[in-house]
């Protein structure tokens, strides 16, 4: 079975994040960047999936040059190689138009499930799977706390408020998964030599044929027309506990008029 | 005027309270319609409340094939309605599916998306807050009708007389709408407390607590309050509640009016969850502890006094 995890590199969140005041694009020199934490899982699952059916893990990340840190520790974990799309002409991308440059790229692969991460820490869009799957025509599997590969039939267990829903598709299909779906695994040191020698196919706009003027911040469906810094949350009052704490708590809800 | 559509969640039967903010708040942008989506029956007993909040429209699509396939149908749906008034705006309440809709509605009507909006204005233009609340965005859509996914908390509800004219649509679902197919529908817990993510109040327990069954003195307090429980990642971990509890960066995002901390110290991951809530309450042992930094009032103390003391004082007030 063919597998590609998409990986998405972020700003570490322990970081100080900052857009860009030229043109209000994250700013990706502030802070270290790191591989966005739910897609660890997803790169596990698909470990998981291929020591169970055979096959091959394919690591696709759309991102700047510098994301090839996280495609490396992506190979360290044990996939077999990966795809990197990286191209000038993508900064500023909306999430419909990388959705558009990771389909335009499967395109060129043999697949059978695509695997993501449910959310990613930058935007906390999660609707990158989605957007993937409408693209695509493939059957959506997202949020799914379980996997179950049956032949071409592929079923999941969805998170919903309430519990879960189980869903159903053929493959290839589109399947993104929340945290704490599996253990993901750290690179051993074997797995980090290994991972120098592995191939990465670095891609352009061209190579995987999609249009400049599909992407980049100057075609996206949407714009940030400006941004500021949140005033800090201001501290309130903070009281010891000399055996009132409770009621002293109740005096303020209800001046707040909250009880 | 024009139209605004808003699209309508509804649980056991009752329109859910983020669906009546956005037809409150849809109002700055033109006139509110209703669509429902979902299996036969479902608009029925929904229609009065819709109305009652200033629904002009109601918008119908129902069947059965809706209701049995994932997230595509109903962003199918919302695209027949869209093709049919020609709004101004579609409003979506944010939470993990409906963003999943919003995302299709706009490849299927070539329409820019702006996910996790806290506020906008007459002319669409957006507010968002990122990065855990540290940087506040403006945004507009540039291309199409603009779809906005709205957090839950952002406006008040008001009522609002509308006509809640019933208005059927009928939708043709393509093979990729029907490329998921939801083969079962398992609860796990349904308590009598309200949804995490667009509960009004949230009462969350940390590591503090100590072990699974203290999780009861959080509860308690919740329910004199009428609260939503979340938990800290550290609670989750351990096995004490589900992961569905978690409030923070890779669980739940609330923006309540009042969070009350009990035992959590109010690290980043967790306050990236819960930031921007209205009023913050913290209850913790250490005067250190990071949470008091965002917290309007803050208890230095143990939680196991505190906390049922304040149950009682609330439970004694409200008479
Ligand atoms: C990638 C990543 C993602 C994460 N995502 C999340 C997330 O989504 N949500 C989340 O919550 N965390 C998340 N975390 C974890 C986060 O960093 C913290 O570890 C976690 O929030 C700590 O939980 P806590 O506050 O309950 O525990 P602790 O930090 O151990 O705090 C317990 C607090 O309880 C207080 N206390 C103890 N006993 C008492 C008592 N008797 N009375 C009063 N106070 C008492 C202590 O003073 C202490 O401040 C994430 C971490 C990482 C690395
Ligand atoms: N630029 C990207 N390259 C590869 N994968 C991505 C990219 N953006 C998003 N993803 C995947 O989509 C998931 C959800 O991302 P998002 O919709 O941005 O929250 C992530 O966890 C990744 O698996």
């Amino acid at each position: 079975m063919n597998i590609v995890v998409l990986v998405k590199q972020v700003p570490d969140t322990e970081g100080d994040r900052k857009l860009n005041t030229s043109d209000y694009t994250v700013d990706r020199a502030a802070v270290d960047p790191v591989i966005n934490y739910i897609d660890e899982f997803a790169i596990e699952e698909g470990l998981l999936l291929k020591e169970a059916h055979g096959g091959e893990v394919t690591i696709l990340t759309v991102g700047p040059e510098r994301a090839t840190e996280s495609i490396r520790k992506a190979l360290s974990m044990g996939a077999d190689k990966a795809v990197h799309v990286s191209d000038e002409a993508l900064h500023g991308s909306d999430a419909i138009a990388t959705a558009k440059a990771i389909a335009k790229t499967l395109g060129g692969i043999e697949w059978d499930v695509v695997i993501a991460g449910s959310e990613a820490t930058d935007a906390r869009g999660a609707v990158l799977p989605a957007l993937l799957a409408e693209v695509l025509g493939a059957p959506q599997l997202t949020q799914a706390r379980k996997v179950t590969i049956d032949g071409s039939t592929v079923t999941i267990e969805r998170v919903t408020d309430t519990g879960y829903e189980k869903v159903e598709g053929s493959t290839p299909a589109v399947i993104s998964v929340v945290e704490k779906i599996n253990d993901p695994r750290y690179p051993s040191f074997k797995g980090i030599m290994a991972a120098k020698s592995k191939p990465v196919e670095v891609k352009s706009l061209g190579d995987i044929g999609l249009d400049a003027g599909e992407v980049g911040l100057d075609n996206a469906w949407s714009q940030v027309t400006s941004f500021e810094n949140a005033p800090p949350r201001e501290a309130g009052q903070t009281v010891k506990d000399e055996g009132d704490g409770g009621s002293k708590i109740a005096d303020f809800l209800a001046s707040k008029k909250l009880i | 005027m024009s139209e605004v559509l808003v699209l309508v969640d509804s649980l056991d039967g009752k329109v859910k309270k983020p669906t009546l903010e956005l037809l409150t708040a849809a109002r700055q942008l033109g006139e509110p319609s209703a669509v429902v989506v979902g299996a036969p029956g479902t608009a029925a007993g929904l229609k009065d409340q819709l109305a009652e909040y200033g629904a002009a429209k109601v918008y119908v699509a129902e069947s059965d094939e809706i209701a049995g396939f994932s997230v595509a149908p109903k962003a199918q749906a919302l695209a027949a309605v869209v093709e049919q008034a020609s709004p101004a705006a579609v409003l979506i309440s944010s939470s993990g599916e409906n963003k999943e809709i919003a995302a299709r509605l706009a490849l299927k009507i070539e329409s820019g998306l702006l996910y996790d909006a806290v506020g906008f204005d007459g002319d669409a233009n957006v507010t968002q807050s990122i990065f855990g609340a540290a940087i506040t965005v403006q945004s507009k859509v540039s291309k199409g009708t603009p779809i906005i996914t709205v957090r839950p908390n952002s406006f008040a509800p008001e009522a609002s007389t509308g006509a809640g004219e019933e208005v059927a649509v009928s939708v043709t679902l393509s093979d990729a709408d029907k490329a998921a197919k939801i083969v079962d529908t398992v609860v796990e817990e349904k308590g009598s407390r309200p949804q995490l993510s667009d509960a009004s109040v949230v009462v969350s327990g940390g590591r503090g607590i100590g072990n699974a069954d203290n999780f009861s003195v959080i509860e308690n307090l919740a329910d004199t309050l009428g609260a939503a429980v979340g938990a800290s990642r550290a609670v989750v971990d351990a096995g004490w509640v589900p992961h569905t509890m978690q409030v923070g960066q890779t669980g739940v995002t609330v923006s309540p009016q009042l969070y009350i901390a009990v035992g959590i110290s109010g690290a980043i991951q967790h306050r990236a969850g819960m930031q921007t809530s209205k009023t913050i309450v913290a209850i913790n042992k250490d005067p250190e502890a990071p949470i008091f930094e965002l917290a309007d009032f803050g208890v230095v103390g143990d939680l196991f006094q505190v906390a049922p003391q304040l149950a009682d004082e609330i439970t004694k007030r409200k008479g």
